[in-house]
């Protein structure tokens, strides 16, 4: 234990001192949102009873900024450590595997949970979106259950990338698509017939829909169990790919 | 706790096949507690493959290995704690200092050596707070050095620890390794570099295609003592040089003659062949 707060620490230093990662993990989302609510700023999304333009994004950049501090910054960050053979130093040391991979998650879920805080602050200062204080434990269970499976996905996700170059590309292929898909980046009501049905089986429009009921819920309950249980497939998935095809050597070479 | 005198390193028959290619066929190697051991030998004669079957990174194929006293294959944290280890290639994190860097592979380890301590052997006192990024290319092996020493292990594995270095970053690497005799480790070092095996190493093995071809003392590796040495002279105007087995009666009948005529022997000299005469002919035969 003592030894994985030991990694996370050192974890951290290094994601905070990264501007690429700084930038693309917790800049970006927040530009996002600014950009969103500005161009759209005065509209208003049909469903959920009608709601402000600014209210929808901020449970969508939410979303987008768990994604991006998981699944998007380990696959980058592991593929970057594997090819220039630190996770293979790593293994020659008497650290056990699992601590470094555990710190490596941890780190990812600090920096969620800091976006999470991040977004709502601003969506409360500049746009007047309520803070959900009562279902702060709903949103954290679906935030912790997301950021899980992100997490295995990301790792899984190394197995495909042969090399520091193709990481962003890959990445990004992945889920530049299904952001817009899922009703991230342009409101779902905007989105034609059958695209949201689509996006249903994949993992971000459940969790952006799990993120969306815990913050504002609409009719049902704030904790969206069959969305949550779509996530969590889809993380159990990652996961058992990551045990089988991960690997601590550099591919080139 | 074990035996002093045991070696460190025993190896017996190993050997290791990626699909047709042989790259390890039946290697014997013994390496002492205390001793700096170089492996020598070209690009691909199979240097990494046979120190990443030690470290534990690889599986062998055949034979018998066994490092402090057990089988890498099979050897656990524990074991771990008493090896380091300098892979060929590895980019430190560029965002970590030269003293972070070291502190974070130290709590990894149940009893470290002091930072500072460690920074001052591998001589980067004074950029102990600069990041790994911003150092040169020598100083960043010297620190990947540092965090091998920084558990205090009583082994190090260095694979090529100065290719591609400036004569003057090679120098400095030099100085660490010799620095890491004084401390009483046992070094494994591999090397394509002749002078570098010659200036660091107690005992060389070389290798080429896959198997041991000589081994001994840099001195007399390649059974350079009984090879012949040659004579060199000038005498009146014109060069000449013969090869003798025995330089001691023949440089005293040529130097005895020289006086009792009175003439000059000019550019007098006697050569052994050098190591790299003997290196470069034990692995051109590959």
């Amino acid at each position: 234990m003592t030894l994985l707060l030991h990694q996370l620490r050192y974890d951290q230093k290094v994601f905070w001192r990264n501007p690429a990662a700084v930038f693309f993990t917790v800049l970006f989302p927040v530009v996002l949102l600014l950009i969103f609510a500005t161009i759209f700023g005065d509209q208003t999304v049909g469903g959920r009873g009608g709601i402000e333009v600014t209210t929808y994004y901020v449970p969508a950049i939410i979303t987008l900024a768990t994604v991006s501090a998981t699944m998007q910054t380990l696959a980058m960050s592991l593929v970057i450590a594997r090819e220039d053979g630190r996770l293979k130093r790593g293994r020659g040391t008497p650290m056990p595997a699992w601590v470094f991979i555990a710190g490596r998650i941890g780190n990812s879920v600090v920096v969620a949970v800091v976006m999470l805080v991040l977004v709502s602050a601003l969506g409360r200062v500049l746009y007047g979106v309520p803070i959900p204080w009562q279902r702060a434990p709903d949103l954290l269970a679906v935030l912790a259950v997301g950021a899980a499976s992100f997490c295995c996905l990301g790792i899984a996700l190394t197995a495909l990338i042969p090399s520091q170059d193709a990481a962003a590309p890959i990445v990004n292929v992945l889920l530049l698509p299904l952001y817009f898909l899922s009703g991230v980046f342009v409101p779902d009501d905007e989105l034609p017939e059958g695209v949201i049905d689509f996006a249903n089986h994949f993992p971000i429009r459940p969790f952006f829909q799990a993120i969306f009921d815990a913050y504002l819920p609409g009719n049902g309950p704030a904790l969206a169990w069959s969305h949550l249980l779509v996530v969590a497939i889809w993380g159990v998935a990652g996961l058992l790919l990551a045990v089988r095809f991960f690997r601590w050597t550099p591919r080139g070479g | 706790m074990h035996d002093e005198r045991a070696p460190v390193i025993s190896v017996h028959g190993l050997s290791k096949r990626y699909g047709e290619v042989e790259a390890v066929r039946g290697i014997d190697l013994e390496v002492r507690r205390g001793e700096v051991f170089a492996f020598l030998g070209p690009n691909g004669a199979g240097k990494t493959t046979t120190v990443e079957m030690l470290e534990g990174y690889r599986d062998r194929d055949g034979g018998e290995v066994s490092v402090l006293g057990e089988d890498p294959q099979r050897a656990g944290r524990a074991w771990r704690e008493r090896i380091g280890i300098v892979l060929q290639s590895c980019r430190l994190d560029p965002y970590l200092t030269v003293a972070e860097s070291l502190a974070l592979f130290a709590g990894y380890y149940r009893s470290p050596r002091p930072v500072e301590e460690v920074v001052a052997a591998i001589g980067l006192e004074g950029r102990a707070g600069t990041r790994a990024g911003k150092l040169s290319g020598g100083q960043q092996r010297r620190l990947d050095v540092g965090m091998a020493l920084i558990g205090d292990p009583e082994l190090l594995f260095l694979d090529e620890p100065t290719t591609g270095f400036d004569p003057k970053a090679r120098r400095q690497a030099w100085d660490v390794v010799s620095g890491l005799r004084d401390l009483g480790k046992t070094v494994f070092l591999t090397t394509h570099y002749m002078d570098e095996a010659q200036r660091l190493a107690d005992r060389v093995a070389i290798i080429a295609g896959g198997e041991v071809v000589a081994r001994g003392t840099p001195e007399d590796l390649g059974d350079r003592e009984s090879q012949p040495a040659r004579i060199s002279y000038r005498r009146d105007g014109e060069d000449l040089s013969l090869e003798t087995t025995t330089p001691v009666r023949t440089l005293n009948e040529l130097t005895g003659e020289a006086l009792a005529k009175g003439v000059q022997l000019e550019n007098l000299e006697v050569t052994r062949p050098s190591l790299e005469d003997v290196y470069l002919e034990l692995t051109e035969q590959e």
